[in-house]
């Protein structure tokens, strides 16, 4: 792991917190593959950007095969492609609980399931999975983003435990609120309540989230699965 | 509507034998050294574990694909809810992706 260049599958990488994360990855060294619906409005050396709806179990299975033609292999997956709706309950349409889940849950399972299969030839991998702080703070408002983000935490725990045996290792952070386009609708007041229940009263940064994963995907972290940690001291 | 020739089953018994040779090897598995159509994939005379079942479908998955150009989901709802297991012998299994194959090139 240390002599040779990582390979790394970024979801979501147009824009926020993925664009980010696939710079820095790119930064260190890595082999960086991405992919959201959109083209990206960005290129960057040692990136590669795929179309592709992480919902869409042809279109990540494309993907996939096309990163193992590629580099032969997969060694790290930040599961961060995402939506969320922020609504009370009783005025959110069904279409928000079918796309919320769509991309939470059955893109979150499709991508770990397809990757594993091919980090498992090496016996070696690292999934990150981005869950939120709206979980543990049960915030009112984000009921489903918060029970999809809940299936990602319970993803997260019984696939660590599959493919543990397969070298491969899947564990979550969840970050408190970013400044990204995930909470641009969402009222300040509103905002400003969750920092206020934080230990660490400040909003989140992509470092922060960074530094998890780091942590996370480090070789020395093999025998760190199935674990979420949060950010902002929320418990 | 067309099958399979003999010729391509002898190459899916062919890939179900060399990546079971290959389990064995990366699980320390000493097992009998004639794997043939017979050779038990489940059960108490099967040499592998569950998880090595699912490793080998896997694997058997990706080696299909490469060789035949089909993608097949071995382990779908079909297999599970057939009343015999077409995973308990090399030879059921390789019938089973031969029945897949024809099936998805008559489709």
């Amino acid at each position: 792991m240390t002599t040779e260049q990582q390979v790394v599958l970024i979801t979501g990488a147009r824009k926020g917190i993925g664009r980010f994360l696939a710079e820095r990855f790119v930064r260190n060294g890595a082999l960086v593959e991405g992919c959201s619906r959109e083209p990206p409005d960005w290129s960057l050396e040692g990136y590669t950007h795929h179309l592709a709806d992480v919902a869409d179990e042809a279109q990540v299975k494309a993907m996939i095969t096309a990163i193992g033609r590629r580099h032969g292999r997969l060694d790290i997956v930040i599961n961060n492609a995402g939506v969320a709706a922020m609504n009370h309950s009783l005025l959110t349409p069904l279409a928000s609980v079918d796309r919320i889940f769509n991309t939470n849950v059955r893109g979150v399972f499709l991508v770990c399931r397809e990757a594993a299969r091919l980090m498992q030839r090496r016996r070696f991998g690292r999934i990150v999975n981005l869950s939120t702080v709206a979980v543990p703070l049960r915030l009112e408002g984000e009921a489903l983003y918060a029970a999809s983000k809940s299936a990602v935490e319970m993803l997260t725990r019984i696939l660590a435990r599959e493919f543990g045996p397969l070298g491969i290792t899947v564990n979550a952070v969840g970050p408190t609120p970013i400044e990204t386009d995930l909470i641009r609708g969402v009222p300040a007041e509103k905002i400003q309540k969750i920092i206020d229940s934080l230990a660490i009263r400040r909003l989140g940064r992509f470092e922060d989230v960074a530094n998890v994963i780091d942590f996370f995907v480090r070789p020395e972290s093999d025998y760190v699965t199935g674990q979420v940690i949060y950010l902002g001291g929320v418990s | 509507m067309t099958t399979l020739s003999a010729a391509n089953r002898d190459t899916v018994v062919a890939l179900i034998i060399s990546s079971l040779r290959d389990l064995y090897e990366q699980n320390g598995i000493d097992a009998d050294s004639n794997l043939s159509e017979d050779t038990y994939l489940i059960g108490r005379r099967a040499a592998l574990d569950s998880l090595g079942l699912v490793t080998l479908i896997v694997d058997l998955e990706q080696k299909i694909e490469e060789t035949f150009d089909s993608a097949l989901t071995l382990a779908n709802e079909r297999a599970m809810s057939q009343k015999h297991s077409p995973f308990l012998t090399v030879g059921s299994l390789a019938t089973y992706i031969c029945t897949l194959l024809d099936e998805q090139r008559n489709a």
